[in-house]
């Protein structure tokens, strides 16, 4: 039973992410992120971290994607895309990067060791995940709440000037 | 395996109960309208207009389907869909009573209780705002295309001030799980004050909560995205027949849902007297206090004009919003003081 809705949620999010690059239209692409937000959200489920699931869909499908759709349907995208199709520089730049992620997942499937959480804990609870964010890692928490705290002072710049 | 089928069982019965109030809730606020205008509302079908639920759906079912030239029929298709269900699924978590026997066996009046229960909620808020955008997009028509635009900021604003003002009850009760909070309101102070969270340190939130539903619902006085005088009727101008009538039931169930969450959240939920030896009592108890809510949604759309839209926003970024992080501020120096 697990193991098949991983494979359906797995397969499902691997199709949707090629239709994000495949799609001609850039919100038929946007809808297919929105497959994988979904797909992934599955993958979260299954593997017991519930609120991880949850805040992916609160934040990344509920906001961002949002705002996406917002961009594309506001603005002619379409001028953006043929400006960027006329520099063949960035696509010899595919490569080197593509060969980058290659090597990335290589090593991870080389030194992958099997290390299965043992079922009926509380790790991805709500009160675990806060108490680890408040304790072990308050430092880097704190570091990008002023991280998003400078890109909004951005934003506001930004949004002044125009 | 019995497990199963008493989910199953609990699934059916609660979708069952939940579309037959949606049916009698559209009802009900002709009816409620019609008092307040001094006209009769619905009378002509049935014995107090009782059968008028069913006449609608007849009528939508067997209407014709016009749809527009559109580029994206898919899509215009799917829009509706993306609507309804996550309104719907709502209900999964909402809880209607503590637990009864039944049959020799305990049963809980909820379908189920998640550790994530409230994040959930709002996660399938959130996913409500792409029916409305998709269907703007997709109708190829620009009073939609200004509905959905609208609709998809107002709901972004709005949801801040939603998920915000919840928190204060979150710092009080130490859970998400919505049964927890439910638990958490049982009793009195005094042997007389319940100890509702509307009462005890969070009626700023309560109001701020109520005001951001009322916008999340796109409902009067927050009734932008259709509003009529500019917009013919915003996102589903383009819509007929069978779509048309999945957004009208979707806002009927983010309507009641939201009243269910507001009640369970700040009004006791299951809570009231006699309930600890009759459990059963609770569902009513729950159902009353919802109808109130019902009740003050439609009482609005009677009595308020619509918002300007400027006025909207300056009201949800400028008013609300440091309403609720003052009510987060208020209500974890209580925690921290108690």
């Amino acid at each position: 039973m697990e193991r098949a809705l991983f494979v359906i949620f797995a397969l499902t999010a691997i199709v949707a992410a090629l239709n994000v690059l495949l799609r001609r239209h850039p919100l038929h692409s946007a809808l297919a992120l929105l497959v994988v937000l979904g797909a992934l959200t599955g993958l979260y489920v299954l593997l017991g971290a519930y609120f991880l699931a949850m805040i992916q869909v609160v934040i990344y499908a509920g906001a961002i994607l949002v705002l996406f759709l917002f961009v594309i349907m506001l603005l002619n995208i379409r001028a953006e895309e043929a400006r960027l199709e006329r520099r063949p520089f960035f696509r010899w730049l595919a490569v080197p990067f593509a060969l980058l992620l290659g090597a990335e997942i290589f090593y991870l499937v080389r030194t992958f060791e099997e290390n299965p959480v043992p079922s009926g804990t509380s790790v991805g609870v709500t009160e675990a995940i806060g108490r680890e964010l408040f304790t072990t890692y308050l430092l880097p928490f704190e570091v990008t709440s002023i991280l998003i705290l400078i890109a909004i002072l951005g934003a506001v710049v930004l949004a002044r000037r125009g | 395996m019995g497990v199963v089928v008493e989910a199953v069982v609990k699934i059916v019965i609660v979708f069952g109960i939940v579309l037959t109030c949606l049916a009698y809730l559209a009802l009900f606020e002709r009816k409620i309208l019609g008092w307040i205008q001094l006209r009769y509302g619905p009378n002509r079908v049935g014995p107090w207009g009782l059968l008028q639920p069913l006449a609608d759906l007849l009528k939508f079912l067997f209407k014709e389907d016009v749809r527009p030239t559109t580029p994206n029929p898919i899509l215009f298709s799917v829009a509706p869909i993306l609507s309804l269900v996550p309104a719907l699924m709502t209900y999964a978590v909402i809880p209607f009573g503590d637990r009864i026997e039944l049959f020799g066996r305990e049963i809980t009046l909820y379908i189920t209780s998640v550790n994530v229960g409230l994040l959930y909620l709002f996660a399938l808020s959130g996913l409500g705002v792409y029916g409305i955008v998709l269907a703007g997009w997709a109708s190829n028509s620009k009073y939609s295309l200004l509905g959905g635009l609208r609709s998809a900021a107002q709901l972004i604003s709005y949801e801040l001030t939603l998920t915000l003002s919840v928190v204060g009850v979150l710092i009080q009760v130490g859970s998400l799980d919505l049964v927890e909070i439910v638990r958490a309101q049982s009793g009195a102070y005094f042997g007389l004050i319940p100890k509702w969270h509307i009462f005890w340190y969070q009626p700023l939130g309560f109001l701020l909560f109520f005001i951001a539903a009322v916008a999340e619902t796109n409902r009067v006085p927050f009734d932008l995205p259709e509003a009529e005088t500019e917009l013919v009727a915003g996102y589903h101008t383009e819509y007929s027949a069978t779509k048309f009538a999945m957004f009208y039931v979707a806002e009927y169930a983010n309507i009641l849902a939201v009243s269910a969450l507001a009640t369970t959240l700040f009004l006791g939920g299951w809570n009231g007297p006699g309930v600890e030896r009759l459990p059963l009592l609770g569902v009513f108890y729950f159902a009353a206090k919802t109808a109130v809510f019902l009740f003050i949604y439609i009482w609005l759309r009677a009595t308020l004009p619509r918002f300007r839209y400027d006025q909207l926003m300056r009201f949800g970024w400028k008013v609300l919003l440091p309403l609720a992080f003052a009510n987060i501020v208020f209500s974890a120096a209580v925690a921290a003081i108690a």
